[in-house]
């Protein structure tokens, strides 16, 4: 056994408890998945995701490959996945600022695939060793021009196992991108985690055409919105671009067609957003304040909502999992039964700029930011708690 | 209809997407023309063939055959094809690309898919110009020349996409021009089967574009050129460089066998303790 193999001492195939940080979760996640294929390029700090693809897939007959630059890296995803290969990317700010195009052409073209954001401080280089919560909306705005996009969030160790195979399954079903925001402090935190077996894993795959060739339309304007997906060497030759196709994948400059493409790939979505929209409630059914939070601050968030129970405080937390499509139900139904609610981000306000957005006047949206390189600490929740009491 | 476009028709989209883009004139349709004959005279079927390019011009290529054909953004055609062909050996996969998609924009792709000795066939078609944009320059427009975005004359020197491609590790290069469509339709048969990152290189012209502002007449006076200019890489060998200046050699530059990727990597899974 090499120095390395030491690192992560997992089967998948039996259950067993772990200690492991979190990018080496996002590993066992995504081969649990079914994820056989990764590219990526080195950046803090989401190496230790490359690496530990680099010692695993390679056993179990998969590809890994490190490439010339984050965008190589999508670009080879996104040439995997269309030869049927589920694969990923992992990359922290600026990596992931060079990916945006390759993003939106993998929603264009409909292309499952799996991008971890493991976020720092930014712009630019930022703070590299730092956490961020930075890149909440660049994950969902940051490709140019009006696309849908699935973005889920992780907090602990054992969501990053959970949500990958989520996104996974998500990228699988809907045929679309999907984006896991992570942050430097549930990367690096070790903490001990229960895998699942292989066989208690539920795993979506694309759907598959099975029609005879000359009736296969790779865009067909179905009523779920996601056509089966041919992979290479099936013998369904199909044309795929960047440029708004028709159902046959050829590009168009008709309105009627074009109106058709935007309108199937956004009802895609949000005819689902009921199965996409994940949320996690504590305490939220009687409290009158409630914290809405995610990734490493929703754990600081589940702390300060303990101690303030403790102390008497009717406190809630409501943790997103799904940032994107936004919650908007579930943030809803906080605000109208809360008078306030508390959006703590390490950011300047980013999902706070949802939550007011839904708001309807139903409670007061009070932010807590903290950009200056540290966690946002229990204690400095509570203290906002105390301050809204 | 002469036995050779009988050919070609069997392999073209024409109920689906035609006419093309290209440009009354245009070497594209050569180009396109000598590839469907060399995938056919090697005999390989339809499904096995990947077509990928980039952005531009001769990028709408992959659009009007038959074959699994992707056009991706600019410049990354490569990387696309480089994670297909990982996740699947069997896909013959050929990358089309123009000058500027595959050495301004992709030029670290391109050489780096060199170094690796991916397993694909890049096909760059290299009019010197960024057409479909209106004619500004790319990395290949000669020393002095005119374009839309070299009013008062290109001050910077050109790439030879062929020796970058040797230098950089590529296993089979070879350059043609749209004049020699026999002899590009021969290299290409020899690239695609070629094991490791074969590149052919492909001289041909923008009359619209490069041939307007450099007054180097129509598409027939430039194939003319092409065919003036072009001189055999066995004689280009034997000629200075002055001799050699506005000369294209044409031919098999570089043909070598080294460590591909894809095999070594097949290696690599065995080390790793890949049992099956």
């Amino acid at each position: 056994m090499t120095e390395k193999e030491k690192v992560i001492p997992i089967k998948t195939n039996a259950a067993k408890e772990v200690l492991i940080h979190g990018n080496e979760a996002v590993v066992e996640g995504a081969i649990a998945a079914g994820c056989r294929f990764f590219a990526g390029y080195p950046i803090t700090p989401a190496t230790e995701i490359a690496e530990g693809m680099s010692i695993r897939l390679p056993k179990i007959g998969g590809t890994f490959i490190q490439m010339e630059d984050e965008m190589a890296s999508l670009g080879s995803v996104v040439g995997a996945s269309l030869a049927g290969v589920k694969a990923m990317t992992a990359t922290s700010g600026p990596g992931f600022s060079l990916m945006q195009e390759i993003l939106g052409y993998a929603c264009m073209i409909e292309v499952p695939c799996v991008v971890v954001d493991v976020m720092r401080g930014g712009p630019s280089t930022g703070l590299p060793t730092s956490p961020s919560q930075g890149d909440v909306m660049l994950a969902r705005w940051g490709s140019h021009g009006t696309h849908p996009i699935i973005v889920l969030a992780v907090s602990t160790v054992e969501d990053c196992f959970d949500v990958t195979v989520t996104a996974f399954n998500f990228s699988e079903k809907f045929r679309t991108p999907v984006i896991v925001l992570s942050d430097e402090i549930v990367a690096h935190t070790r903490e001990k985690v229960a895998l699942p077996s292989a066989d208690g894993v539920t795993i979506v795959n694309r759907i598959r055409p099975t029609v005879p060739a000359e009736w296969f339309q790779p865009y067909e304007n179905t009523p779920g919105g996601v056509p089966p997906m041919a992979i290479y060497g099936d013998g369904y030759r199909y044309h795929t671009t960047g440029l708004i196709h028709d159902s046959r994948g050829f590009p168009t400059d008709k309105k009627e067609e074009i109106k058709t493409f935007y309108e199937r790939i956004h009802k895609k979505i949000s005819q689902r957003f009921h199965e996409i929209q994940i949320v996690k409630n504590f305490f939220t059914e009687d409290a009158d304040i409630i914290i809405i939070a995610y990734g490493s601050v929703a754990r600081s968030s589940l702390l300060a909502a303990k101690t303030a129970r403790q102390n008497g405080l009717k406190v809630g937390l409501l943790q997103l999992v799904t940032l994107f499509p936004f919650p908007r139900k579930a943030v809803e139904t906080v605000l109208r039964q809360s008078r306030a609610v508390i959006v703590p981000e390490m950011n300047l306000g980013q999902i706070s700029r949802e939550v007011k957005r839904v708001n309807a006047k139903h409670s007061a949206v009070i932010t807590l930011n903290r950009v200056d390189s540290d966690l946002i600490t229990p204690k400095e929740i509570l203290a906002k708690i105390q301050e809204v009491v | 209809m002469a036995r050779g476009t009988t050919v070609v028709h069997q392999y073209l989209r024409h109920d689906a997407i035609f006419p093309h883009v290209w440009c009354p004139g245009c070497g594209n349709g050569i180009v396109l023309g000598a590839l469907i004959r060399a995938v056919h005279h090697l005999g390989y079927p339809k499904d096995e063939i990947v077509l990928v390019s980039g952005i531009g011009c001769s990028s709408r290529m992959p659009l009007y055959v038959d074959f699994n054909t992707l056009h991706t953004v600019h410049g990354r055609a490569l990387t696309f094809a480089t994670g297909i062909k990982l996740a699947n050996s069997r896909l013959r996969v050929i990358v089309v690309m123009g000058d500027g998609d595959a050495v301004a924009i992709g030029g670290n792709h391109f050489i780096h898919a060199a170094r690796r000795n991916m397993d694909l066939t890049a096909i760059i078609l290299n009019n010197r110009i960024y057409g479909m944009t209106g004619g500004q320059s790319s990395p290949t427009t000669p020393y002095g020349m005119y374009s839309t975005t070299d009013p008062y004359s290109h001050i910077e020197p050109a790439f030879d996409i062929s020796e970058m491609a040797a230098c950089a590790g590529a296993t089979f290069v070879a350059r043609s021009t749209v004049y020699h469509a026999q002899l590009l339709q021969s290299l290409m048969e020899k690239a695609i089967p070629k094991k490791g990152f074969s590149v052919v290189e492909v001289i041909t012209h923008c009359h619209v574009q490069f041939g307007r502002a450099n007054k180097l007449g129509t598409h027939i006076d430039m194939m003319k050129r092409q065919r003036d200019q072009a001189v055999p890489v066995e004689k280009a060998q034997t000629m200075s460089p002055e001799e050699l200046k506005d000369k294209i050699p044409i031919g098999i530059l570089t043909d070598m066998v080294r460590p591909v990727y894809n095999e070594e990597y097949e290696n690599l899974k065995k080390r790793a303790g890949l049992t099956n």
